[in-house]
């Protein structure tokens, strides 16, 4: 088709530092058309489109807006040209209806009949269930999100991008988000939703675009993708890391996880029957698409996290003991004797505390050995010189505040403190999240270590390549359920990226293929 | 991400210049930072009380040395509010320190007032000597802990807000004691209890070496030691500031978030009614509404300007006092003999004036020059 | 007559919870950008004692005009307010100094300057009065309408007030309205609730900070104006008590400046209540002293209030959420 495009891309490159998130990206959408952007996380879907919508400023290249090029710095800017974005974080005021919070920051004259008929009106246009008067913090999730795309449309927007718009959904939530982003589009307006679930793209796009760590791959026409092309252009090649990797040594099962259930705090189920076994010697790998459980997961485990039904059953590898760890506070695991340590994935407001200089840090874990009633120093600013020394911290002296520090160092820190207790059990959560290749590599072999010391490795991570050369064996999880269970050392990219998308697709409405 | 949409959306607008948090500075800067702060203060004052009463600024500072330091007993006068002053921030630093709003000092100190004259008037003739101070303060403590621990007990499993909480509990404090200086009165219909004891000197504290002011000082030079060492090396301190910085942290180390901001400010209301004890025993030897001064409220800001130091404290309330006392002098000397809230007008300038200056301790102003890379880093 | 008593209790009530009123509604229109002003009883003092001092020396020049001397203390009110409120919102917005701290501080400065003027302003002036007295002006501030006392009883319920008793109305129903119906209002809500979301709404956070606290510190001083014009004259170390009663009000009308209309009157009367009994001829006799229990009341009631609330958790009646808390987009 030859007619111009709502929004056209053109050589689009962004980088912050030394990192390229976009290089020499082009792409478009058309009206009455919806395109799915398609990545793995960290393959820059959101920044490219964090550029249209007027939060970052492209370092080169073009953007168009109806064939027209167009300068975008701020989000009005971007709106002005009818450009409507729905973040992952909503922007909503929690005490305020959904009417008061559609026309908030407007000017003109105010009227919430008007606006709430408004708001009706659009609701009944496209199908969306809405009652503007009903405040946000009685509503669900997906209520919310409704608010948030009736606040751009109210607005006028008629080119929408959606962030992950099912990443909170349930299965029937996103069915009926889909049919209403279908009336929308048969309506004329250009629709771009930012996902990495297969089957979404298959289902719901007329045409789909794939990014790889910040590179555009290609577009393709939905009606001729697979699975398994659309996989293959997702995860790409195997890329060789050499990542050293021996066998474990006498593996023993030491953490057994049964039937495993958890609902967050808006009542949907994030964990559903999750079975698995850790076992010491070993690293096992936790694949899965953000958000699909994996927090919980760790947090039930560590006893910050209340779990519905379900087992956690712990092997004390010294006295035999089989304990049973299920809604134990932390203190009370210790208490027992486990020696699990958790390398959490906020790790300046969960696994340290900013202000606090390294050696104060050292000591939360230590801080309570002995009776008396203050204050070893001494052991955590060796343990602080010790980890400074090995890990290569780069940092002013073990008395600066880790808030000062950059995210590798900061890490090199947690994980060193949490390796430093010899834990049995030891898990960790994106360790190498915004770190540098030497400080990941670095993270690796102490992860190495630890399984060679015969500790059972529980690893989180959401690069596939790392995850296969690193983990013995990878459990795989998706919206909360255990999808499969590979061996690592045989199992390929294409393998591991279905089954992330799986369990979600057999929920998903029927014929996902025939729009 | 929302943030930095805005973020870049202002920057369009206002291209001047934008603040920056200073990762941090030499100590020393921040402390010339803070003298300069005082010292304009000073000459706000200076101006002030030029313009008002005509008097030579050098004149008013000198009058101020002679009010507070001019002779021993005005000194021993200053060192003893200072103490005093001291120590009701040392009660209320370590619930600070746990972000705990404990605005209810005031209050805490009434509470221990009460409980001592209250001791005083039933026990003084029942009971030996020693074993009434025991008593006194015992009850001083407790009377203190119980009007603190009311409001964080509410906040701990109700998030009832404590700074709103712990300020009523001020006037409830207040009326409770108006109302027994009532009913202790000696002739009912002024309110006034008197000097208790006033002949036998029973409970009242002793003086050392003939000195009067001395044992409250020292008392609160220990509890500063105390403090200080409580708040930087025992495991209770630690935990309370781990409570302070992130309850996230605390609970993934395990730490009873609630079974700590309760046993924190307990603390803090037992060391409040040990400054009620005080005042009573130590300084007033009677009991009014006024004893306690308003110390409640300017120890909030004698700590939060110290940043929660014990040591620092010790400078920060001296300031203060001492502006007080030198105030009351300038403002009361014979050929003005204006009124003594002069002092809280001195007080307050200096105060805000040192409120306001840290910001150029802890934030630099970044004219708008450099590129939105490194912007775009940041964020 | 039961409903001369009944009338005269209340009248009593609303002038005596009237400086209130005008403190808490100001404080709710701070507190809902955001701010908690712990500042308002040293802005009463402040706009009392500008009200007063203007009131005295206007009362001593000749030719002085009626409307003048009830304009100039008026203006004097609200200027004075005004400076502080721009002081507490240049040091928490500008310069990001702790709120709680900011707020006494500016207590302490303000009612000293009210308590230093209230008893020095003859001796800088070189006056040859004796006491700082504006019965003159509080005559003409105290004028009710002629005509209501023979309205009967309904006259004197509605009409027998001074013109301040019905500012001070109109200046919370009309803040309810601002809060509650118009675009301002919700975009004040806005910002004391999520001053992010707000500020990427477009809504210029920090403006609204500064307009509603310095509006609402003019407010609070015409509430310190008030308890001097009835008392013709600054008195010491009243007003500090009732602007903590002024904040109690907020939290007891849930922020809602016209629940604070009621609760003012509650509070007025629950503060006199024992100065009333008398007149009540009930056979009941407290001694002298236990006013100090009557005046011990609002503020259990207030302490009851915020429990309830926060046990209830019905988010309408809690404190905005980010009351305390300055905001600077660079944090995030």
């Amino acid at each position: 088709m030859d007619r111009i495009p709502a929004i056209e891309l053109k050589n689009i490159t962004k980088t912050f530092g030394k990192i390229v998130a976009n290089h020499n990206v082009s792409l478009s959408v058309n009206r009455g058309e919806i395109l799915a952007i398609l990545g793995e996380n960290g393959s820059g879907k959101t920044t490219l489109m964090n550029m249209i919508s007027g939060i970052y400023f492209p370092d080169s290249g073009h953007i168009l807006i109806d064939g027209e090029e167009v300068v975008i710095k701020s989000p009005k800017d971007s709106f002005d040209y009818g450009v409507g974005m729905i973040h992952q974080h909503f922007k909503l005021v929690d005490v305020l209806s959904a009417a008061e919070n559609i026309v908030l920051g407007l000017k003109g004259k105010y009227n919430l009949k008007e606006a709430s008929a408004e708001v009706s009106r659009i609701a009944s246009q496209y199908g969306f269930e809405i009652d503007p008067a009903k405040k946000i913090y009685e509503m669900s999730v997906s209520e919310k999100q409704t608010v948030e795309i009736i606040k751009v449309l109210y607005r006028g927007a008629d080119i929408l991008i959606l962030d992950e718009p099912t990443a909170v959904l349930t299965p029937q939530e996103t069915s009926k988000l889909f049919a209403i982003l279908r009336r929308m589009r048969d309506d004329g307006k250009a629709i771009v939703i930012i996902t990495h679930k297969l089957h979404e793209v298959l289902s719901l796009s007329d045409r789909v675009a794939v990014l790889r760590k910040g590179e555009y791959i290609c577009t393709l026409e939905t009606k001729d993708a697979t699975e398994a092309s659309l996989t293959e252009a997702m995860v790409g090649k195997k890329v060789a890391l050499n990542i050293d990797r021996a066998e474990p040594k006498d593996p023993e099962d030491r953490l057994v996880i049964k039937d495993l259930d958890c609902v967050n705090r808006e009542g949907a189920k994030v964990l559903d029957d999750v079975t698995f076994t850790a076992r010491s010697g070993e690293i096992l790998g936790i694949a899965g698409i953000a958000g699909s459980g994996q927090r919980e997961l760790l947090e039930a485990i560590a006893g910050l996290q209340h779990v519905q039904s379900g087992e956690i059953v712990y092997n004390d590898p010294k006295t035999g003991k089989v304990e049973n760890l299920r809604d134990k506070t932390p203190m009370q695991i210790r208490q027992l004797g486990v020696r699990l340590s958790f390398v959490p994935e906020d790790r300046l407001g969960m696994g340290l505390v900013g202000n606090m200089d390294i050696i104060d840090n050292m000591m939360l874990r230590s801080y309570r050995k002995g009776k008396s009633a203050f204050l070893q120093r001494k052991e955590p600013r060796d343990l602080a010189n010790e980890i400074i020394k090995s890990l290569e911290v780069v940092t002013p002296s073990a008395s600066t505040p880790v808030r000062r520090l950059s995210g590798g160092n900061v890490q090199k820190v947690l994980v060193g403190r949490e390796i430093a207790s010899t834990p049995t059990v030891l898990m960790a959560a994106y360790p190498v999240r915004g770190l540098d290749i030497n400080s990941s590599y670095m993270i690796y072999n102490l992860l190495n270590q630890q399984k060679e010391n015969g500790v059972a490795v529980i690893f989180v991570g959401e690069d596939l390549d790392v995850l296969l050369e690193l983990c013995d064996r990878i459990l795989v999880i998706g919206s909360g359920k255990v999808t499969g269970l590979v061996n690592a050392r045989t199992a390929t990219k294409e393998e591991i990226g279905l089954l992330m998308t799986k369990s979600s697709a057999e929920n998903e409405e029927g014929g996902a293929n025939n729009e | 991400m929302n943030k930095t949409a805005a973020a870049k959306e202002k920057k369009t607008r206002e291209p001047l210049f934008h603040i920056v948090k200073k990762s941090g500075i030499v100590w020393w800067k921040a402390w010339l930072i803070r003298i300069a702060a005082v010292i304009a203060a000073l000459m706000v004052v200076a101006v002030i009380t030029l313009v008002m009463t005509g008097q030579n600024p050098l004149e008013m500072y000198k009058a101020m040395l002679d009010g507070a330091v001019g002779n021993s007993t005005r000194t021993w006068n200053l060192l003893q509010d200072t103490a005093l002053l001291l120590l009701v921030a040392l009660a209320v630093t370590p619930a600070f320190k746990m972000r705990f709003w404990n605005i209810g000092a005031q209050g805490q100190v009434l509470a221990g007032v009460l409980a001592t004259t209250a001791c005083l008037r039933y026990f003084t003739d029942k009971l030996p000597t020693p074993l009434l101070f025991v008593v006194m303060i015992l009850c001083a403590i407790l009377a203190g802990a119980v009007w603190a621990v009311i409001p964080s007990i509410f906040k701990a499993y109700l998030n009832t807000n404590e700074t709103l909480f712990t300020l009523m509990m001020n006037y409830i404090a207040i009326n409770l004691v108006a109302f027994f200086c009532f009913r202790w009165s000696k002739n009912s219909g002024n309110d006034v209890i008197g000097l208790i004891n006033r002949k036998s000197k029973v409970g009242w504290l002793p003086e050392i070496g003939g000195n009067k002011f001395l044992l409250i000082v020292l008392t609160v030079a220990v509890l500063t030691v105390v403090s200080f060492i409580y708040l930087k090396y025992s495991k209770h301190g630690y935990e309370l500031s781990v409570v302070g910085e992130s309850e996230n942290t605390a609970r993934y180390i395990g730490i009873n978030v609630k079974s700590v901001v309760i046993r924190t400010v307990i603390l803090s209301g037992a060391i409040c009614g040990l400054a009620g004890f005080l005042l009573v025993s130590g300084v007033h030897h009677t009991m009014t509404t006024e004893v306690e001064g308003g110390r409640g409220f300017t120890a909030i800001i004698v700590s939060w300007m110290a940043h929660f130091n014990p040591f620092y404290m010790i400078l920060t309330s001296f300031l203060i006092v001492f502006m007080e006392k030198g105030a009351i002098q300038v403002a009361s000397s014979k050929n003005l003999q204006l009124d003594d809230n002069f002092s809280s007008i001195v007080i307050g300038i200096i105060i805000l004036f040192i409120i306001g200056c840290e910001f150029f301790i802890n934030y630099k102003i970044k004219f708008k020059s450099k590129n939105k890379e490194e912007e775009a880093l940041k964020q | 007559m039961i409903i001369d008593k009944i009338l005269y209790i209340l009248a009593n009530a609303v002038n005596n919870g009237m400086p209130v009123l005008f403190g808490s509604t100001g404080e709710i229109m701070t507190e809902k950008s955001g701010h908690l002003n712990l500042g308002i009883p040293g802005i009463m003092a402040v706009g009392g004692i500008s009200g007063v001092v203007t009131a005295f020396f206007y009362q001593q020049v000749e030719g002085r005009s009626k409307f003048l001397m009830i304009l100039l203390p008026l203006l004097a009110t609200l200027l004075g307010s005004l400076v502080m409120g721009l002081i507490y919102c240049f040091l928490t917005v500008t310069l990001r100094a702790n709120q709680n701290v900011t707020g006494l501080a500016l207590t302490t400065f303000g009612i000293g300057i009210g308590n230093f003027f209230g008893a020095s302003i003859i001796k800088l002036s070189h006056s040859s009065l004796t006491s700082v007295r504006i019965d003159e002006t509080s005559k003409l501030f105290k004028a009710t309408l002629p005509f209501a006392k023979k309205l009967g009883a309904f006259g004197q319920l509605f009409f027998s007030y001074r013109f301040l008793v019905y500012l001070g109305i109109i200046i919370a129903v009309v803040c309810a309205y601002i809060l509650k119906r118009t675009r301002v209002g919700l975009h004040l809500r806005a910002v004391g609730e999520n001053p992010a979301t707000a500020d990427a709404a477009g809504i210029n956070v920090n403006r609204y900070k500064y307009v509603s606290t310095c509006v609402g510190s003019m407010i609070a001083g015409l509430g310190g104006l008030f308890y001097c014009i009835d008392k013709n004259g600054w008195s010491n170390d009243n007003i500090g008590p009732l602007g903590w009663l002024a904040i109690a009000l907020v939290i007891f009308a849930m922020w809602r400046p016209n629940l604070a209309i009621f609760g003012s009157i509650l509070f007025g009367l629950l503060l006199n209540l024992y100065d009333l009994i008398p007149a009540l001829d009930l056979n009941i006799k407290f001694p002298h002293g236990y006013d100090k229990l009557f005046k011990m009341v609002p503020y259990i009631v207030t302490v009851i209030v915020l429990i309830i609330t926060s046990a209830r958790k019905k988010r309408e009646n809690q404190p905005p959420a980010s009351l305390g808390l300055n905001y600077f987009r660079e944090d995030r």
